[in-house]
């Protein structure tokens, strides 16, 4: 079975550096997302371990062998294009049989595998058709088979629903995760899209301008981000950041939000701050909408405040809140407020609320 | 369709103040293509398709005769017409392959970033657009056996070329490789260039070597583009005249638009060429019909 790692790994396009010191280890049948804005080096990273792109400096290794130097036909990969990449000229089962013909296995073989694969991808009919003559999600899943039909070492996915309509997009997405586990074949997936990271990943890679930015679970990414890009990229909606001032006084420790509110945090905070070390005016406060608790009427240890602007999204509801200067988003049940502009009390949970260096833009880690 | 590209005229054009319409301005533009084409080119078809039926001599004053379909049976009949023809195919096949060797070939080499590509294809393209005449006469200059600068480079001391009677129509056939592979290779290029990049990419991922990627993807993608070429340079190739016309004149070299020649202008058996040249037209109507249809079903893929 296969592991992949990539060691201090640096790329350049010209003077442009696309990938910096990548070091990624990636376990036998896990399933890794890479995550990042378009142009953040997430593509150019795969297509690297593919071995369509060369290196600069660095290994990546297959297995524990270093393979940088091989062409891609010797590293024993498989890849599903973002266009897909079918051979137009060639029916489906020729397709998926490109694999093994190329290698010459023997016509019987072939069949067997081919008609095996398209029996777990559901295309046993569509095997005599041309690409041309099928739907997006079917291209797909021809796609997916050829990659998997020669069984290899480790899949290669370049935001293979990226071109898909949202409907279609849940289902392949579901469908994926179903093939992944069923074959349990290491795989890299790339994307931009956060919710097919959070839904497919065993672990999300998320990358930053070349740059690796964290690498967990998508738990752990999602409720402690390494830092400030991280913070934000993840979820939706956006995770509300704001400078806040900590003032001590008998003992309660209130945080100010937007020069007027202070909401009450636990002791500890202080204690936590003084090991972090930072200074007051690069402190930010990190909190999603579910942290920001809101209620139509006067609660202790809840500030009033102005309802700016109400989203109905459905399921719920995102209210935006005037906090002296700042807002902050806060997620409610839906219609729990019923018009803009009343007069509303919300708190920040503490247990939900993260601290970020602002200079360096990287999490304190504080734990509340 | 054909609605959508009849527009209507701009009422405030010149054109509609001078009191025209839409229909005037096509007629304007069409009707003269047509009468040209008409007095030409139909007229004349029709005309010699009515000689084919006759005894009729140009060069002279004596009686036509409607002979039926005499001239056909004399034709068919000939075992000397029947060597033009064989002379013809051997011609257009040493020259359609070779055309389509070296063009796809400097194609398949042109294909890649390489520097100053767009000078490189610009001068490879310059025998297509020298004049037949032309070309045929400075190779017979290339090809003379004493000063030639073929023989010399070579180190062939006096090879006779053009007029060693089996070497002959090679030497017509070399000459048209040089003269028209351009043309295969312009096509080619346009159809390697549509073959899209990352399909190389999902072949190589898919461990297909570089012959099995050229066999399995890059032939058959670029393969109705190469048939077009293919259909004209058989076209062409079966109408060659002027090159063999003005390189040599060896009886292994007598092509039959030549030998359609001296029959209608040397011999003036006016009725005899007609039915000749109807005979010519009906081979090359079928051979092309037949490339038309593998193209066609290569198309359908």
């Amino acid at each position: 079975m296969t592991s992949i790692e990539l060691r201090d790994v640096q790329k350049y396009f010209g003077s442009l550096q696309v990938i910096k010191d990548m070091n990624l280890k990636i376990e036998d049948g896990e399933f890794i997302v890479l995550l990042g804005q378009s142009g953040c080096g997430k593509t150019t990273t795969l297509r690297a371990i593919a071995g369509l792109e060369t290196i600069d400096t660095g290994d990546i290794l297959i297995d524990g062998k270093p393979v940088q130097d091989l062409k891609c036909s010797d590293r024993d990969i498989a890849m599903v294009f973002q266009s897909f990449s079918l051979y137009p000229h060639m029916t489906v089962f020729e397709n998926i049989a490109f694999p093994l013909r190329a290698t010459r296995m023997s016509k019987t073989d072939t069949d067997r595998r081919v008609r095996e694969i398209a029996q777990v991808l559901r295309i046993t009919d569509l095997l005599d058709k041309r690409p041309s003559a099928l739907s997006g999600g079917d291209m797909q899943r021809v796609a997916i088979g050829r990659a998997l039909v020669r069984r290899p070492k480790a899949m290669l996915m370049d935001e293979p629903i990226g071109a898909l309509d949202a409907k279609l997009r849940e289902e392949m997405r579901a469908e994926i995760k179903r093939l992944h586990l069923k074959q349990g074949s290491t795989t890299i997936y790339v994307t931009h899209d956060q919710i097919e990271a959070m839904s497919l990943a065993d672990r999300i890679v998320i990358m930053h301008e070349g740059r690796l930015q964290q690498v967990g679970s998508p738990t752990e990414v999602y409720s402690r981000p390494a830092n400030l890009f991280v913070a934000q990229f993840v979820g939706s909606p956006v995770m509300n950041v704001a400078p806040v001032e900590v003032e001590s006084s008998g003992g309660s420790i209130h945080v100010g939000v937007g020069g007027a509110s202070r909401f009450e945090f636990p002791a500890t905070l202080l204690a936590q701050l003084d090991t972090a070390d930072v200074r007051t005016n690069e402190l930010a406060l990190g909190v999603r909408p579910e942290g920001v608790l809101v209620s139509r009427d006067e609660k202790n240890g809840y500030f009033p405040v102005e309802a700016h602007l109400i989203e109905p999204l459905g399921s719920y509801d995102i209210v935006d809140l005037r906090v002296g200067d700042q807002i902050l988003r806060a997620r409610t049940r839906s219609g729990y407020i019923e018009r803009a502009g009343a007069r509303v009390y919300a708190r920040i949970d503490p247990s939900q609320t993260h601290f970020f260096d602002t200079s360096s833009g990287d999490s304190l880690g504080i734990r509340l | 369709m054909a609605t959508a590209v009849l527009t209507t005229l701009d009422p405030k054009s010149r054109a509609a103040s001078r009191g025209m319409s839409d229909l005037a301005i096509r007629n304007l533009f069409i009707i003269p293509t047509i009468l040209f084409l008409i007095i030409f080119n139909i007229f004349p078809l029709l005309y010699s398709l009515g000689y084919s039926f006759t005894d009729f001599r140009a060069s002279g004053t004596g009686q036509t005769n409607f002979v039926g379909l005499q001239n056909y049976r004399t034709l068919l009949n000939d075992p000397f017409i029947w060597n033009n023809f064989a002379i013809t195919a051997k011609y257009v096949i040493v020259s359609v392959v070779g055309q389509v060797l070296v063009g796809f070939g400097t194609a398949m080499l042109l294909n890649r970033s390489i520097p100053f590509k767009g000078l490189l294809t610009t001068l490879l393209l310059l025998p297509m657009m020298l004049s037949m005449a032309v070309v045929g006469l400075f190779w017979k200059l290339l090809y003379d056996p004493s000063f030639g600068i073929i023989n010399y480079a070579l180190g062939l001391g006096t090879f006779e070329w053009l007029s060693n009677p089996s070497m002959a129509l090679y030497a017509v056939a070399i000459t048209d490789i040089w003269m028209w592979s351009p043309f295969v290779m312009l096509l080619s290029l346009a159809g390697l260039s549509a073959v899209p990049k990352h399909l190389y990419e999902a072949a190589a991922i898919d461990r297909a070597g570089p012959f099995y990627t050229f066999f399995r993807i890059t032939l058959p993608l670029v393969a109705p583009i190469l048939m077009i070429a293919i259909i004209f340079r058989t076209m062409e190739a079966f109408k060659t005249f002027d090159l063999a016309y003005v390189l040599t004149s060896q009886p292994t070299t007598e092509l039959i638009s030549i030998r359609l020649y001296k029959m209608a202008f040397q011999e003036w058996q006016t009725g005899l060429s007609c039915a000749f040249a109807y005979i010519v037209l009906i081979m090359v109507l079928a051979i092309t019909n037949i490339y038309v249809k593998y193209l066609n079903k290569v198309k359908e893929r």
